[in-house]
């Protein structure tokens, strides 16, 4: 079972609703486990990790994207081809910041959150999709750039858009490994 | 075989998978009478042919087994040295097995290791700001083709000189490894790579790639 670069995926097709049910279930189940919503958030936020470290090897395969040379560029590769690769949406991305280190992705479509209307009241601080920050904050770690990634606005807690940050800490310096 | 083998190498340098991809060569086992006519000496933890090479028996081959029992190193099996015991004309006539020694997995390691570290030296020796690090490494038997991802993991080829292709077998070995390695959630990562179906797969991409080179499997 060959892949060719230009994935066909129609070979594997896999219904969005199972996907998107799982995610609700998952975070429903958290629910049940944690008491504090910042407890599921970060749970989400590692169980994210954990995948992100595993899925850029597999976005850097696919996609033979070359290397970055600038944070801007980065986030460029991350809302236009991987968000498109694997969630099928494209965020549009602002720089939200002098330093030119802090950028915002704009997601208009999210398909995490196709059949959620809004956050239940006692859970108003619960970041439904965390799983994305972890995801994002993941796969960057693996090609050497630390970031903190989260939701800076929600629709689902009543904000307009929903909104993810990235904000790069370091700026890469001439390394003595470099890739 | 035109591909030889494959090897990963993880971030710290570390060999996490290797594959050998030849037909094992022949061994050449023959009866000689004293005197013996092939010159021989110690070598590392071998006794090899230094001179005198014949019937297959070729230089640098090393005694791998006396009289049918496999010499341990540069001793019999019974604990004799290797090169005593073929002094001593009362031991002729004598069976002597020679064959190409075959790199133990200890050696493997430091090997991948070693180059892990000349191929950032090959980086930072660049006139060049931001220069890649080995590509690739040519010998009159041989070229090794490496390709270092973003996230550090290094594939790295052996393959016949003439073998073409190999950039694009080594982009399919990263999608495998991806797959079957990185997929499987029993699988640490920067840890040896123990699952079966990418050994499947990369044996199946090996073949692939044979057959589109421009000669067949040839020895």
């Amino acid at each position: 079972m060959s892949r060719s670069p230009g994935r066909k995926q129609e070979n594997h097709k896999i219904s969005r609703e199972l996907f998107v049910l799982t995610y609700g279930a998952l975070v429903a189940q958290l629910c049940k486990d944690y008491e504090k919503d910042e407890d599921v958030n970060a749970c989400l936020d590692r169980m994210g990790h954990s995948i992100g470290i595993r899925l850029i090897d597999d976005f850097l395969a696919r996609s033979a994207v070359r290397k970055c040379r600038s944070y801007s560029e980065t986030a460029d590769v991350i809302a236009q081809v991987a968000f498109k690769m694997y969630l099928g949406v494209t965020p549009s991305v602002s720089c939200s910041s002098a330093t030119g280190n802090e950028f915002s992705l704009i997601l208009d479509k999210n398909p995490l959150v196709d059949f959620v209307e809004e956050l239940p009241a006692e859970r108003a601080s619960l970041c439904y999709c965390n799983l994305l920050c972890g995801v994002i904050r993941g796969a960057l770690e693996m090609v050497h750039l630390a970031a903190e990634v989260s939701f800076l606005q929600d629709r689902l807690k009543g904000d307009a858009v929903t909104e993810i940050g990235i904000t790069f800490l370091r700026k890469p310096e001439d390394r003595k490994n470099r890739k | 075989m035109a591909i030889f083998s494959v090897y990963v190498v993880n971030k710290a340098g570390g060999l996490i998978y290797q594959l050998d991809h030849y037909a094992p060569r022949a061994d050449t086992e023959k009866t000689f009478s004293f005197p013996l006519d092939l010159v021989l000496r110690p070598h590392d933890e071998r006794v090899v042919v230094a001179f005198g090479q014949r019937d297959g028996i070729r230089v640098g081959h090393a005694v791998l087994a006396i009289n049918g029992a496999e010499v341990n190193g540069r001793f019999t099996a019974d604990g004799k040295d290797v090169l005593e015991f073929l002094a001593n004309p009362a031991n002729y006539p004598v069976s002597i097995r020679f064959g190409r020694h075959r790199l133990s997995s200890n050696e493997k390691l430091m090997l991948a290791s070693m180059f892990h570290s000349l191929f950032a030296i090959g980086s930072q020796l660049s006139p060049e700001v931001g220069s890649s690090g080995i590509e690739m490494l040519e010998t009159d038997t041989f070229k090794l083709h490496c390709f270092q991802t973003l996230t550090g993991i290094k594939f790295m080829v052996l393959a016949d000189p003439r073998q073409t292709g190999i950039d694009a077998l080594l982009r399919k070995i990263y999608e495998i490894y991806s797959d079957f390695a990185l997929k499987n959630p029993f699988y640490s990562l920067e840890m040896p790579i123990r699952c079966e179906l990418f050994d499947q797969n990369l044996k199946l991409a090996l073949e692939v790639a044979e057959k589109a080179g421009p000669f067949g499997p040839g020895s």
